[in-house]
């Protein structure tokens, strides 16, 4: 069957997007490369010193450390409560499911400064009963992290489980399996694409979160984007361009992996 | 009946720890929120007053809205011309399309507010070119101001309007273009005519969803509007950590809650979310 293409209009409007998409992300490359102290473009000479100044300067090292503990821990925890939730709406399909799967995903819908200030709210509040699970603390920047990335984690687990065959979980049921069994020994290793899927992207959203951090941190858990954040607002810091161009490689380089993997699978 | 019993306790089980944790650190922090908006700094309704009368908030809530129009227009506009091409070009350009939506929207808002204050800042890559080929003598201010916050927020948004627009377009049947085709309408004709109006859906979808992310945008218009061009979202942060008037800020976020429910109702009218469950 023939298929309608695009003409030549459209493809040139096309390519001005796409030119506008990636402009500012190649735009870091020859900043990060200036030998200057300040954000500039080179002019002859090329350095790497704000390569350098990530691994030499401690705070970026530190950033980037609570940066990954939060992620790991965020992600662990949403992922694990996300999969209960669905795993109840999928086995038992409860009355009132519709309006509880709408509450769970209100932070995702719900806009960003508003979830930040009543994060806000909830962590000074702890703060004054605790003082190691509260504001400013990464305990509770990560139980933040965790309110904001669980609604995702939730909608790609139940995406995974709408694909999954009812028939296999009734056989279980119907030859004696328990609850428990069929959670995890038929329902669990069916859908384990989309529980590993939603744990990533719980860890990504953690790990770029930059608008709830921003209100609930002060001065010690200052994560990898707040202290990005830190030195874009004041006395603009090229290591963040040595940054940014390290974060888009990596970028580019698992989307370039995960489409090549797509194809292989294709081709089979 | 015991069968039923231990059906409603293991859903009871399995489903309240999510729904504990979103009403003890969600829920009910969003109601202290509002209550802040009445009772801070005295009880009643006087920071809702405030908002109707204060000047300055007006005036943030009527750049909001225009700035979030004005992005709304020209991001599904040009998540437009993409999403063509990603949807119905060739095998090669499919991937090229491909690649420059999915990598923006990987990387994070910040990366990409950056991205955007080394192309256009005083010392940017646009303003030491056009000042080395000779076209200016003087830097052109391209940011911090709202130009720079419209660009961008336009360049945080496209990767979100192209979903919608593109699930639409896939779902379209490409024998009526062919029949529209074959029946002698000229290809801008067809676009028009025949392949816009079937993708209302999409662009209804993209629209509301690139106005609603706008309408509470804070990262990009603080880093790109330096301070100038004050959206919603960074007044509340400027109320509640510069000027401490909580009251204030959180009678903000009340009326943006509500003002972006009804947006949501909108467009769950004109577009049926997929079934999931």
């Amino acid at each position: 069957m023939p298929t309608y293409r695009p003409g030549p209009v459209s493809l040139i409007l096309a390519a001005l997007v796409a030119l506008f998409l990636l402009l500012p992300l190649l735009a870091v490359i020859p900043v990060s490369l200036t030998p200057s102290r300040m954000l500039a473009m080179p002019s002859g000479e090329l350095s790497l010193r704000h390569y350098r100044a990530l691994i030499e300067d401690p705070r970026w090292i530190n950033s980037i450390l609570l940066s990954i503990r939060i992620g790991v821990v965020s992600s662990a925890f949403s992922t694990v409560l996300a999969l209960c939730f669905s795993l109840g709406v999928w086995m038992f399909q409860p009355r009132f499911t519709a309006a509880l799967v709408g509450f769970v995903l209100l932070p995702m819908v719900v806009p960003p400064v508003v979830s930040a200030i009543t994060l806000y709210f909830l962590l000074t509040s702890i703060s004054g009963v605790s003082s190691f699970f509260g504001y400013d603390t990464w305990l509770g920047v990560a139980m933040a992290h965790s309110v904001m990335t669980v609604p995702f984690a939730t909608v790609l687990i139940l995406v995974s489980l709408s694909q999954l065959d009812r028939r296999i979980d009734l056989a279980a049921r119907g030859l004696g399996a328990t609850v428990w069994e069929r959670a995890t020994r038929i329902i669990m290793p069916n859908i384990k694409f989309g529980i590993i899927t939603a744990a990533l992207l719980s860890f990504v959203l953690s790990w770029e979160e930059i608008g709830v951090t921003l209100f609930i941190t002060s001065v010690n858990a200052i994560t990898l984007p707040r202290l990005m954040w830190m030195g874009l607002r004041d006395n603009i810091d090229p290591a963040i361009a040595a940054l940014s161009v390290i974060l888009i490689i990596v970028t580019v380089l698992v989307l370039a992996v995960r489409s090549l993997v797509d194809r292989l699978r294709g081709a089979h | 009946m015991k069968a039923y019993l231990s059906d409603r306790m293991g859903a009871a089980l399995l489903m309240a720890p999510l729904l504990l944790f979103l009403v003890l650190a969600y829920a009910w922090p969003f109601l202290g929120v509002v209550n802040w908006s009445f009772t801070l700094p005295e009880p009643g309704l006087g920071q809702y007053g405030a908002l109707a009368t204060d000047p300055l908030v007006q005036s943030v809530f009527i750049r909001t809205l225009r700035i979030a129009a004005i992005v709304t227009l020209v991001s599904v506009t040009a998540a437009y011309a993409i999403t063509v091409v990603w949807v119905r070009g060739t095998p090669v350009q499919r991937v090229v399309a491909e690649f420059c939506i999915l990598v923006p929207f990987w990387i994070s808002v910040l990366t990409r507010a950056f991205g955007w204050v080394a192309l256009l800042s005083n010392r940017g890559l646009i303003n030491t070119w056009l000042q080395a080929t000779g076209f200016i003598s003087e830097p052109l201010t391209l940011v911090r101001n709202e130009f720079g916050v419209i660009v961008g927020m336009t360049h945080f948004l496209i990767p979100f309007a192209v979903f919608p627009l593109a699930s639409s377009m896939r779902s379209l049947d490409d024998r009526v273009l062919l029949a529209a085709r074959g029946l002698g309408s000229s290809r801008m004709r067809t676009f028009w005519s025949v392949f816009v109006p079937m993708t209302r859906s999409g662009i209804i979808g993209s629209a509301l969803i690139a106005f609603v992310f706008s309408l509470g945008f804070f990262v990009t218009p603080a880093i790109l509007g330096g301070g100038r061009s004050v959206m919603i979202a960074e007044l509340i942060y400027l109320r509640i950590f510069q000027s401490p008037d909580w009251g204030l800020g959180a009678a903000i976020s009340v009326v943006l809650v509500l003002f972006v429910g009804a947006l949501m109702a909108l467009l769950f009218r004109y577009v049926r979310p997929k079934q999931m469950i």
